[in-house]
C-alpha cells in the first residue's frame, strides 16, 4: 500500500512536467492546428540555459530569465520557418517543425558538451515524511505546485484578458477573428512563445534531482501520447492526459521488477502502450473535440 | 511521329513509362553506367552506393504510403526492423549465440522478410483507418517506440544493445554472395544484388502508381472523403498502402546492413524514421524517382560532409570537439528538410521539372 501511495506522488510529480509540456503543444494546436515537434527541442534548450544561467542568478531567477529566452527564441523560429507556410498542408509544417528540432537540438547538445550540468534546484533528492511512513520527494511537490500556478495563470488569462479571448476566437474560426481586428498572426507568434516558455519550465523541472543530458529529449516526446491521449484541442485534456501518463508509467515503474517478461525499463514505453489503446476505442482522444468532415 | 513526339494516339502512348525517346536514353545510359560501376570504382565506395540502392528500396516504400496515399507514417524505421530480424533469423548460424536458422538463400529470406513487415503493415493499418493525419503520424510514432523496446530487450533475437548480431548472409541458388572469388569481390556482388532489388522495387512502384490501385492511392490522398463517395474502398485501400510499404520496408530492411556485416537494436530509432521521412520530401514526395534521389542525396551526405573539414578548418573531424563533422551533418538534414519544404516542396524532382521546362522553351521564358 504504501508502494502504490509513494509511486502514484511520484507519478503526479512527474505527470504535472508532462502536464506542462503537453499545454505547449495544445497551445500552439489551437492556434495553427499544427503539432509542434520542436518542443522537444525548446525544451532542452530551457534546461540548458538555466544551467548556465544558475550559477550567476540563483535558481528561481534563471528559471524565468530561460523561460523568456526560450520564448523569444521559439517566436523568432515562428517567425522565420512557420510564417512563411501559413496556408499550406498542416503535415509540411509539422515536418518543418522536425527539421527545427533536429537543427536546434544539435546546437543545445554541442552546449551540453561532456560534462554533467546540473540545474542547480534547491530541492535535489531531499524527502519529506508524510502520516504513515509515506515518503515524498520535495521536488515533485514543487512541479506540482508550479505547474498549479501555471495553469492557474493561464487559465485567467485566457478567461479575462483581451489578448487570451483573441487567442480563443482565432483558434475557434480564423476568418471571423480576422473580421473582428484581431491580429492572427500575433496569436500565433504568442502561442509560440507561450509554448516555447512553457517547455522551458518543464525541461527544468524534468531535470531537477537528475542532470541535463541529451536524453531529456526522450521526456518531451512522452508529451505526445500525453495530448493524444488527452485530444488535441483540449486544455484540460492535457493536464489530464498528463496526469494519467505519470502516474500510470511510475506504478509500472514501480512494479515492473514482478513481471520480467516485459523486459526492463518498460515504463518508458508505457505511456505509448495506453495511448494506443486509448485511440482504439476513442479516436479523438479523451476530451478531443470531434472533426466535423466535408468534401 | 518522329518530330511531333508529344502526339499520342492512344491510350497505351499516354500511360507509357518511357514515353518519349530522351527518357528512353537517359534511362538506359543510367542503368548502363549503373551496372558498370563494380569495375569503375573502388569497392569501399560501392558499399556506400550498395546501401544507397538498399535504402531507396525503403524510401519508395514509404513513399508509396506517405507520397502516393497520403498517410503519414512516422513508424517506417518499426517496420525495417521486422524485415531485418526475419531475415537476419532465417539466415542466422544455427549454432551461434542469437536465433538462426542457416536458410542462406536470397530468394528464401528476401521475400520472407518483405512478407514478415507486410503482415506488421496490415496489422496496423485499422489504425489509418480509423485516425487521420497527425493523430496517425503520431501514433506511428509509438510504435517505433513500442518495437524498440521490444529489440532491445529481446536479446535472444538481436544481441541486444551494443552487442547486436550479424546481418543475413547472402547466397543466390547456391552461388555464395558473401565472400570474394576469382570473378566478384564481395562488395561488388553485394552491390550488384542491391541494383537489381532497386531496379525491381522501382519498375513495381512505378507500375503500381499508373495502375488502378495507384488512382485510388492518389484519390485518397488528395481528399479522403470524396474518394469514399465516388466509391474507393479506403479501409481496403489504406490496408494495401500499408502492406505494400511494408513489404517495400522489410526487404530494405533485410539488406540494409550487409555491407556493413554488423547492426545493433538501437539503430531502428525515431532518427531512421525521420530520415526517410526527410528522403522522400527532400527527393520529391509521390514520385519515385524522387525517392530514390533522396535516399542517395541522405545517404551519401555523411561521406560528403566527412570531406568539409578539410575545406574549413574551423569544423573538426573528432567526435568530441565542437563544431564537427557529425554536427554539421545532424544540422543539415535539419536546414535542408526546411529549406526544401519552404522554397521547393516537390522537392529535387521539382528542381528537375523547372530546369527541363525552362530548357525546353529556351531562349522564350514560357
Amino acid at each position: 500500500m504504501k508502494d502504490v501511495l509513494e509511486s502514484i506522488l511520484r507519478g503526479i510529480g512527474t505527470g504535472s512536467v508532462y502536464a506542462l509540456l503537453g499545454l505547449g503543444f495544445v497551445i500552439i494546436y489551437k492556434a495553427t492546428r499544427v503539432i509542434s515537434f520542436a518542443q522537444p527541442a525548446f525544451m532542452l534548450a530551457g534546461a540548458v540555459l538555466v544551467t548556465y544561467l544558475v550559477k550567476p542568478l540563483g535558481f528561481f531567477v534563471a528559471l524565468v530569465v530561460a523561460a523568456l529566452v526560450t520564448g523569444a527564441l521559439a517566436l523568432g523560429v515562428e517567425r522565420l520557418a512557420v510564417r512563411p507556410m501559413i496556408g499550406r498542408p498542416v503535415f509540411t509544417v509539422a515536418i518543418i517543425t522536425l527539421g527545427i528540432d533536429i537543427a536546434v537540438r544539435v546546437v543545445v547538445n554541442a552546449l551540453i558538451g561532456l560534462d554533467v550540468r546540473h540545474v542547480g534546484d534547491p530541492w535535489g533528492l531531499d524527502t519529506w515524511k508524510l502520516p504513515g511512513g509515506i515518503l515524498i520527494e520535495q521536488r515533485h511537490v514543487a512541479m506540482v505546485v508550479t505547474t498549479a500556478v501555471l495553469i492557474a495563470g493561464l487559465f485567467l488569462f485566457f478567461r479575462y484578458t483581451r489578448t487570451g479571448l483573441a487567442m480563443r476566437a482565432a483558434s475557434y474560426d480564423q476568418e471571423a477573428a480576422l473580421a473582428q481586428g484581431v491580429s492572427v498572426g500575433a496569436v500565433f507568434a504568442l502561442s509560440w512563445a507561450l509554448a516555447g516558455a512553457l517547455a522551458a519550465v518543464a525541461g527544468t523541472f524534468a531535470a531537477v534531482g537528475g542532470s541535463v543530458s541529451e536524453s531529456l529529449w526522450l521526456v518531451a516526446l512522452t508529451a505526445l501520447p500525453v495530448i493524444i491521449l488527452g485530444g488535441l484541442d483540449s486544455l484540460p485534456g492535457a493536464v489530464v492526459g498528463g496526469l494519467v501518463v505519470g502516474v500510470v508509467q511510475e506504478v509500472t515503474a514501480t512494479y515492473q521488477g514482478d513481471f520480467p517478461w516485459l523486459g526492463g525499463n518498460f515504463s518508458v514505453v508505457t505511456p505509448y502502450v495506453v495511448m494506443l489503446l486509448i485511440l482504439l476505442v476513442r479516436p479523438y482522444g479523451l476530451f478531443g473535440t470531434r472533426e466535423v468532415e466535408r468534401v | 511521329m518522329r518530330n511531333r513526339p508529344l502526339l499520342r494516339t492512344s491510350y497505351g502512348q499516354e500511360v507509357a513509362l518511357l514515353d518519349t525517346t530522351s527518357k528512353r536514353v537517359a534511362v538506359g545510359g543510367l542503368l548502363v553506367v549503373a551496372f558498370a560501376l563494380p569495375w569503375l570504382v573502388q569497392d569501399e565506395m560501392l558499399q556506400l552506393l550498395g546501401v544507397a540502392c538498399v535504402t531507396a528500396v525503403g524510401a519508395i516504400g514509404l513513399n508509396i504510403v506517405t507520397g502516393l496515399a497520403g498517410q503519414v507514417s512516422l513508424g517506417h524505421a518499426f517496420f525495417l526492423a521486422i524485415g531485418a530480424y526475419t531475415a537476419a533469423a532465417l539466415a542466422g548460424d544455427p549454432e551461434g549465440r542469437t536465433i538462426g536458422f542457416g536458410i542462406t538463400e536470397v530468394l528464401i529470406w528476401l521475400p520472407a522478410a518483405g512478407l514478415a513487415a507486410a503482415v506488421a503493415g496490415v496489422l496496423v493499418a485499422p489504425l489509418a483507418t480509423r485516425l487521420r493525419g497527425l493523430y496517425l503520424a503520431i501514433v506511428t510514432l509509438g510504435l517505433v517506440f513500442i518495437g524498440a523496446h521490444v529489440i532491445n530487450e529481446w536479446s535472444e533475437l538481436t544481441g541486444g544493445p551494443g552487442v547486436g548480431r550479424q546481418p543475413p548472409a547472402p547466397s543466390l541458388l547456391g552461388y555464395d554472395l558473401n565472400t570474394t572469388d576469382a570473378f566478384l569481390t564481395r562488395d561488388q556482388k553485394l552491390y550488384l544484388l542491391m541494383l537489381v532489388l532497386l531496379v525491381l522495387a522501382a519498375l513495381t512502384a512505378r507500375n503500381l502508381a499508373r495502375s488502378r490501385v495507384g488512382r485510388a492511392f492518389t484519390a485518397i490522398r488528395d481528399r479522403d472523403i470524396a474518394a469514399g463517395v465516388i466509391g474507393v474502398n479506403l479501409a481496403r485501400y489504406k490496408t494495401v498502402a500499408f502492406g505494400v510499404s511494408s513489404f517495400y520496408a522489410g526487404c530494405a530492411g533485410a539488406l540494409l546492413y550487409v555491407g556493413a556485416g554488423y547492426f545493433d537494436p538501437t539503430s531502428f530509432n525515431l532518427l531512421l524514421s525521420v530520415q526517410y521521412i526527410a528522403m522522400i520530401l527532400i527527393g520529391g514526395a509521390g514520385t519515385v524517382s524522387g525517392a530514390v534521389l533522396g535516399a542517395f542525396l541522405i545517404t551519401l551526405l555523411p561521406r560528403l560532409t566527412r570531406e568539409v573539414p578539410s575545406f574549413l578548418p574551423f569544423i573538426s573531424n573528432s567526435p568530441v570537439e565542437s563544431p564537427n563533422a557529425y554536427q554539421l551533418e545532424t544540422v543539415l538534414y535539419g536546414v535542408l528538410i526546411i529549406v526544401f519544404l519552404i522554397f521547393e516542396p516537390r522537392g529535387l524532382f521539382g528542381i528537375w521539372i523547372r530546369l527541363r521546362n525552362y530548357w525546353k522553351a529556351w531562349p522564350f521564358s514560357y
